[in-house]
C-alpha cells in the first residue's frame, strides 16, 4: 500500500463543498445575478453623472456639520480614553480576581457587540436629537474598543517586572504606575489615536441616524437629490478623514509607536 | 535556635500540588550578618525556598520567623511592610524595561513613599541622594537617565542590586543572581553582593548553581538536594562526597 505523504481529511473537502452549495443557494434568493447587475450598472452610470460637477449649495450648512463632526470626534475620543483606562485596567485577568474582571469584562463586550448605527439610533431615541446622542455612540464605541486592546496589551505584559515592583512592598497603586503602566503605555497611545481616527470617521455617519455632524447634512442632500451637493460633501469628508490619518499618523512617529504593531 | 538569628525558618513545606512537596520542612536559621549561599540543582527547591521568604511564593506551612514576627501569618499590608525591609534581587533582573534606570532604582522607595507623589515622581531628596550615591558605588555613574532596556546583563543586575539597597533592607535575598552572567561579570556580581551586605551590615541569602563562587564568597554553604537541606557548613568542609549527594553523578567532578 502506498504510504500518504499528506493527511487529507474527507471532512474538509466535505465543509468546501457545502460552502459552495450555499452561496450557489444564497444568490439565487436573493436574486444576485448577472442580468440584475447590468441594470444596477446601468443607474449607477445616470446616479453618478449627476454628481459632478460637485456643487456647494449650502456652505454654512456643510461647515456647520464638518466641525459639528469634528468635535463629536474628539469629545467622544477624549470621554472614551478616559473611561478605557480604569476599565481595561480592572479587566485584566492577570491583575484582578474574577469578580472584578467579569463584570468589566461584560461591559466591554457590551460596548462592542452592536455597531455604531444600533447604538446611534439608540441614543437618538434615549436622549433626543442631536450631537449629544452621537458623542455618547462614539464614547461607547471607543470604551469597546480601546478598553478590549488594552486589558488584551496587560494581560500580555512580563509579570517578573511586575513581582520585582511588588517585592519592594509597594502599595497596589505604585504597582499599577511602576510595574503596569511603563509596559503598554505606548500601546494604549497607540490605540488611542487609531480610535480617535476611527472615530472621526464614523462621527460623519452618526448624522444620517439623527446624531449629529455633516451625516445629517448628506442625508438631507440626498433626499433633496441634491446629488451635486452630495458630491461636495463626500470630497469634504474625505479631505477631513484624509487630514485626521495624517495628524494621527504624526502623533505615533512622534512618540515612536510602529504603525502595524503598534507597540514599539 | 540561636538568639541571634535574624531569620528563623521552621518546618517550611510547600507543594504546588497536592501531595508532591517541592520543600519537604526545611528548618534554617540565618544570622544576623555575613553571606550564606545555597546551593542545589536546579528543581531542588533553592528557589521557591528563598520566595517564601518575601511570599513571592506562599509556603504550604511552617513559619518563617523574621525579627521576631512570623511572615506566614501576617495580612496583607504587614507583608508590604514586612516586604520593604527585604531587599530582592532576581536571575532576569526584573527591571522594569521602560524606566530610566533612575526610575528604577526609586522602585526600591515605592513601599515608602506615597503613591500619588510616586506617580508624579515627587522623591524626598534624601532618595535621590542616595540613589545617586548608589549608582557610584555599582558603577554606574551618569547612567541615570539610561533606559533600563538599553543596558547590557551585568549592568542591569548592578541596577537590580541598587535597587534592593535603596530599600534599605535588614535582609537581601538574591534569587540566582549571576545565572544569566558571564563568568566575569558573576564575579563581579557576587563581589558587590557581598560587599554591600558587608557594608549594611544585613544577611545577604544567595541561590546559586557554581560551587566555586559559592566557595569564594560566602561563609556558609547549605546544599539542598530534592527539597531537604543535606549539608549545612562552612565552605571548606564541602567534599566531593557531599557534592556528589547535592547534585548527582560524578563525571562533573572531573
Amino acid at each position: 500500500m502506498a504510504r500518504l505523504a499528506f493527511a487529507r481529511s474527507p471532512w474538509a473537502a466535505l465543509g468546501w463543498v457545502a460552502l459552495a452549495i450555499y452561496v450557489v443557494f444564497a444568490a439565487q434568493r436573493l436574486d444576485f445575478s448577472v442580468e440584475r447587475f447590468v441594470v444596477g450598472i446601468d443607474n449607477a452610470r445616470r446616479f453618478l453623472g449627476r454628481m459632478f460637477p460637485p456643487e456647494i449649495l449650502q456652505a454654512d450648512s456643510m461647515v456647520r456639520g464638518l466641525t459639528e463632526s469634528l468635535e463629536i470626534a474628539i469629545l467622544a475620543s477624549c470621554a472614551g480614553i478616559v473611561f478605557s483606562l480604569p476599565l481595561g485596567v480592572l479587566a485584566a485577568r492577570n491583575l484582578m480576581p474574577a469578580w472584578v474582571s467579569w463584570p468589566a469584562r461584560a461591559v466591554v463586550a457590551l460596548c462592542r457587540s452592536f455597531h455604531p448605527v444600533i447604538v446611534a439610533i439608540l441614543f437618538v431615541k434615549a436622549v433626543g436629537f442631536g450631537a449629544l446622542a452621537g458623542i455618547l455612540t462614539l464614547t461607547v464605541a471607543s470604551v469597546g474598543f480601546i478598553g478590549k486592546l488594552f486589558a488584551e496589551a496587560i494581560e500580555e505584559i512580563s509579570l517578573k517586572q511586575v513581582e520585582a515592583v511588588r517585592a519592594t512592598g509597594a502599595p497596589f497603586a505604585s504597582v499599577l504606575a511602576y510595574g503596569v503602566l511603563p509596559q503598554v503605555m505606548s500601546r494604549f497611545v497607540g490605540f488611542a489615536t487609531y480610535q480617535v481616527d476611527s472615530n472621526l470617521r464614523n462621527s460623519t455617519m452618526v448624522g444620517i441616524v439623527g446624531a449629529g455632524g455633516i451625516g445629517s447634512t448628506l442625508f438631507a442632500a440626498f433626499q433633496r437629490f441634491d446629488y451635486s451637493f452630495v458630491c461636495a460633501i463626500l470630497i469634504a469628508i474625505i479631505a477631513m478623514i484624509m487630514v485626521g490619518e495624517t495628524l494621527a499618523r504624526v502623533v505615533r512617529s512622534i512618540l515612536g509607536i510602529d504603525a502595524r504593531r503598534s507597540d514599539a | 535556635m540561636s538568639a541571634s538569628a535574624a531569620l528563623a525558618i521552621r518546618g517550611l513545606t510547600k507543594e504546588y500540588l497536592p501531595g508532591k512537596p517541592v520543600l519537604r520542612g526545611v528548618s534554617l536559621d540565618i544570622g544576623s550578618g555575613g553571606l550564606t549561599a545555597i546551593i542545589g540543582a536546579s528543581g531542588t527547591g533553592k528557589s521557591t525556598l528563598i520566595r517564601c521568604i518575601n511570599r513571592l511564593v506562599e509556603p504550604t506551612s511552617g513559619s518563617i520567623v523574621f525579627e521576631g514576627r512570623d511572615l506566614v501569618k501576617l495580612d496583607r499590608r504587614q507583608l508590604r511592610m514586612a516586604r520593604r525591609t527585604i531587599g530582592m534581587v532576581f536571575q532576569e533582573y526584573n527591571l522594569v524595561e521602560r524606566l530610566s534606570v533612575m526610575e528604577n532604582l526609586l522602585c526600591g522607595r515605592l513601599g515608602y513613599v506615597p503613591a500619588w507623589k510616586a506617580w508624579l515622581r515627587r522623591y524626598p531628596a534624601a532618595d535621590i541622594d542616595r540613589a545617586f550615591e548608589l549608582l557610584d558605588i555599582v558603577g554606574l555613574t551618569g547612567f541615570e537617565h539610561r533606559r533600563a532596556d538599553g543596558l547590557s546583563g551585568g549592568q542591569r543586575q548592578r541596577v537590580g542590586i541598587a535597587r534592593a539597597v535603596m530599600q534599605n533592607p535588614r535582609l537581601l535575598l538574591a534569587d540566582e543572581p549571576t545565572s544569566s552572567l558571564d563568568p566575569r561579570t558573576s564575579v563581579d556580581i557576587m563581589q558587590l553582593l557581598a560587599h554591600l551586605g558587608e557594608s549594611l551590615g544585613v544577611p545577604v541569602i544567595v541561590n546559586m548553581h557554581d560551587v566555586d563562587l559559592a566557595r569564594r564568597f560566602a561563609s556558609r554553604i547549605i546544599g539542598m538536594a530534592e527539597g531537604s537541606i543535606i549539608y549545612d557548613g562552612g565552605p571548606d568542609g564541602l567534599t566531593d562526597e557531599q557534592l556528589r549527594a547535592i547534585y548527582g553523578g560524578e563525571g562533573w567532578l572531573g
